[in-house]
């Protein structure tokens, strides 16, 4: 199977939930296990409210370019933007005692746990391109909503 | 996202429709908890049975609404997890700070 669908948005809060459903619409057609679709898109989700929040600073004349392509067995979701980047080192651990309290930082946690890869290319110029892969172990099977529930 | 209130026996149960995600219904999830607070409550039960997506950001305002309600003296818990949001709990480790009940009943009992 192969399908590949693109999105610029505008760095706007409001369309996370747009670059969500245009994942969830180009993984429905395809022949993959429903928890497989829901863990890429709440995966791409939280690359692009990142990518619009912390990278492009909600500036709305700043673009978000959302890749999704499958290929054979594999999904690769990227997340461009226009900001700064940031230190790999300084993301806190929101599992470690002092930090589970806290009201943020859990985005990179649930991308890393739905995802079997994770890739950050920081531009000289700035910019940050996230990629995310997961390889599809289920290919060729369709669970139903119903069995995906139980 | 739509958040209904109503009370039993002087608990406040908060009942989420949809999604609990960035921009959506993490606001009006934060609202509905400063409301009830505001009313008087002190005691507030979140019954997450009709709640279909929650994100990291939903996630962050349990998370603020159940500090804001503890440190008023008053204690949160939550009702009837789907899977995805246990699922989200369970990574997160917040199933070990939340206290979480399946029947209603036994959840209202909990806060005497």
């Amino acid at each position: 199977m192969g399908s590949r669908a693109q999105l610029s948005i505008g760095s706007r809060i409001d369309n996370v939930e747009l670059a969500h459903l245009v994942v969830e619409e180009t993984l429905a057609g395809l022949q993959m296990a429903l928890s497989s679709a829901y863990e890429i898109a709440m995966a791409a989700r939280e690359a692009v409210a990142n990518a619009i929040h912390h990278g492009n600073g909600e500036d709305p004349e700043k673009r978000v370019v959302v890749d999704v392509g499958v290929e054979g067995d594999e999904v690769t979701v990227k997340v461009a933007d226009e900001g700064a980047g940031f230190d790999l080192q300084s993301v806190r651990d929101p599992l470690s005692g002092e930090n589970l309290m806290r009201s943020g930082g859990r985005g990179l946690l649930l991308m890393h746990r739905f995802m079997d890869e994770i890739d950050y290319t920081f531009g000289a110029d700035g910019g940050t391109i996230v990629t995310l892969r997961k390889r599809l172990q289920e290919a060729g099977e369709r669970v139903s909503e119903e069995e995906e529930r139980e | 996202m739509k958040i209904t209130a109503r009370h039993q026996a002087g608990i406040t149960v908060l009942e989420p429709k949809g999604k609990i995600t960035i921009g959506m219904g993490d606001v009006a999830l934060r609202d509905s908890v400063r409301e009830a607070l505001e009313a008087g409550s002190r005691d507030i039960l979140i019954d997450l049975h009709e709640v279909s997506t929650i994100d990291s950001s939903g996630i962050g305002e349990l998370v603020s609404a159940y500090t804001t309600v503890t440190n008023r003296g008053g204690k949160l818990k939550l009702l009837r997890l789907p899977p995805k949001v246990e699922d989200i709990l369970q990574i997160t480790q917040l199933l070990t700070v939340f206290e979480v009940f399946d029947d209603e009943s036994e959840a209202v009992e909990s806060f005497a």
